[in-house]
């Protein structure tokens, strides 16, 4: 009997209505359509895609921040939606993207990073500071920064500080939404460091949201590629960097910038419209980009496949 | 830090502090009481003017008052009517606009009808009214008063809390299993009181103003409390011939609101700089 996966999505998926103006009537966004994954415990799902394709929809779906439409998730075999705020915060913790927009800039970083075990009310005084002291010392902060206020701080401090406060209640799942991005070069490569070594000790799950697909092949066991809300590939990270099927995540490998001067930007033949999850595309949905794209691809749209063990992909091709 | 040193916030600052301790201490200095009577030193004009007396700095009023006194008790008044207005009108503004704010949809639209039929009333015919009905009294001024003038703050308090209750620190506060409640009071209210502050000022200035109306009136504090609106009202009968009997308290009001607008600029240009981002 296999073990219960750290996390099951069963078919989630999320509608935005957006009002219209005076005379336009309200509109429909599928901002996250139907997706279904499970990742086992001790793994890093990779979640890659544009801007707009719902990576950070689906981000607040597990986090208990936005309600799906339909679907269910379930963490360690529980019910997401089921679960109250205290029980969820103790399984599921974040990790954002802007450092500065994550703390509270009114309070302590000590103060910040007890928030959870503040919020649980079931901790002692002595017992918070204790946990609070050491979970400071393992992200690498001293005790006389965690008296300070978060302005004084630099920016990869500061992501040290969200890292503590996620993980200060032992979480099972910690959920990153490109928690490097807003961060200088020199310190995304210590954050993803101690990242990787605090999953390593603690046996935690990432859920790894990012667009930069070098930090995604690093971080990554297996790696997910969204396109307007729906998962078009996913594999195993070596598999899908070394043999990707989708025409899509063959397009978004290609338009990684190689370091050889002189090649200028590379084309990947994807166009400049850019998509509307407003107004999807009929059939297969990625159809008016791709380089492959048949006639039937314009009005059927494609079922999930096999092509082996662990992958899944959508498209006609396959 | 916020640039609080520019000269403008300092003179109002000044003027508040000075007229705040002279209202806390300053009637017990003068030797005098501010309300005893004594009709046979009517109407001593200050001590720079030709008859003045170096008994009455400031003069006397139409029943011989001591009007230095009369000035600076009619100061603890002013004062005392600002800051307890602003205290209920900031209570009720302020939840008003963070349960708007924060939670949108029915509630705000609710907390926006309710703003809205506020500003419909006009303040000072609801005043005169209710006066008028119950009789004037102190207590009464700064009840209808306070109950009156959240609009604002519900107004700034509702902006703020919907610019911030979609930051991440918020985000991270609900993943942390915080109640609304908590994150209303230790994630949002911190973050918008600079705002709120300034509000506070200005509306202090306001209901001083207002207050000074309605004792004008006769509707406000009655005598024989000295307010300034009141002294104003009751030395008009002698401004022709006595000019400074009005001249007095109108400085004194206009100084004071004047000096309390200066804070708010100050400080609003203060927070400005420093808005959330």
């Amino acid at each position: 009997m296999s073990k219960t996966p750290a996390l099951t999505l069963k078919d989630l998926s999320c509608t935005f209505h957006v009002q219209g103006g005076l005379f336009q009537p309200a509109r429909h966004v599928r901002a996250v359509d139907r997706i279904s994954v499970s990742l086992e415990e001790g793994g890093v799902l990779g979640i890659v895609g544009e801007s707009g394709c719902g990576k950070t929809t689906l981000a607040r779906m597990i986090l208990g921040l936005q309600n799906p439409t339909s679907g269910e998730a379930f963490v360690h075999g529980q019910r997401l939606s089921e679960l109250d705020r205290r029980a969820r915060a103790r399984l599921i913790q974040p990790v954002f993207q802007d450092p500065f927009s994550s703390l509270n800039p009114k309070h302590r970083i000590e103060d910040i990073i007890a928030l959870p075990l503040r919020a649980q009310g079931s901790f002692e005084p002595h017992e918070i500071e204790r946990r609070t002291a050491a979970i400071l010392e393992r992200v690498g902060l001293s005790t006389e920064q965690g008296r300070r206020l978060p302005a004084e701080l630099s920016g990869g401090q500061r992501q040290r500080v969200a890292i503590a406060r996620a993980l200060i209640l032992e979480p099972r799942i910690v959920v990153c939404d490109e928690p490097t991005s807003a961060l200088d070069v020199s310190v995304q490569a210590q954050i993803l460091n101690l990242l990787g070594e605090l999953r390593r000790d603690l046996n935690l799950t990432y859920v790894f949201i990012s667009h930069n697909l070098a930090v995604v092949e690093h971080v990554a066991s297996e790696v997910m590629v969204m396109y307007l809300g729906r998962m078009v590939e996913h594999n195993t990270t070596a598999r899908l960097f070394s043999e990707p099927r989708h025409p899509y995540t063959q397009a978004l490998l290609a338009s990684v910038l190689t370091p050889e001067p002189g090649l200028g930007l590379p084309d990947v033949g994807l166009g400049d419209i850019m998509p509307d999850p407003a107004n999807i595309p009929s059939g297969c949905r990625f159809h008016p980009r791709c380089l492959k794209a048949q006639p039937q691809c314009a009005t059927i749209e494609p079922l999930t496949s096999h092509p082996s063990d662990h992958a899944t992909v959508e498209c006609h091709l396959f | 830090m916020p640039r609080l040193k520019e000269l403008g916030f300092v003179i109002g600052l000044v003027i508040v502090g000075v007229v705040f301790v002279a209202a806390v201490i300053g009637p017990w200095l003068t030797g005098h009481d501010a309300f005893a009577q004594n009709l046979n030193a009517r109407l001593i004009p200050p001590f720079w003017m030709e008859g003045g007396s170096s008994q009455h700095w400031l003069g006397t009023d139409q029943l011989g008052r001591d009007y230095l006194t009369r000035l600076l008790y009619g100061a603890r008044i002013s004062l005392f009517i600002g800051i307890l207005t602003v205290i209920t009108s900031g209570i009720i503004g302020t939840t008003l606009g963070v349960l708007g704010g924060f939670y949108g949809g029915r509630i705000d639209d609710a907390v926006l009808f309710v703003i809205t039929c506020r500003l419909s009333i006009p303040v000072v015919l609801v005043a005169l009214a209710v006066v008028g009905l119950v009789g004037s009294s102190l207590t009464l001024v700064v009840t209808t008063l306070g109950l009156l003038l959240w609009d604002r703050f519900a107004v700034v308090a509702r902006a703020t809390t919907m610019q911030i209750r979609s930051l991440d620190y918020v985000n991270a506060a609900w993943c942390s299993g915080c109640s609304p409640l908590d994150i209303m009071r230790h994630e949002i209210l911190p973050n918008i009181s600079s705002h709120l502050m300034v509000v506070c000022t200005l509306e202090i200035a306001l209901a001083i103003l207002l207050e000074a109306s309605l004792s004008f009136l006769g509707l406000g504090v009655p005598p024989p409390l000295p307010s300034w609106g009141l002294m104003i009202a009751e030395g008009k009968d002698y401004m022709f011939f006595s000019a400074w009997v009005i001249m007095i308290p109108g400085i004194a009001l206009f100084t004071l609101v004047l000096g309390m607008n200066m804070v708010g600029d100050g400080l609003r240009r203060a927070f400005g700089t420093q808005v959330i981002k």
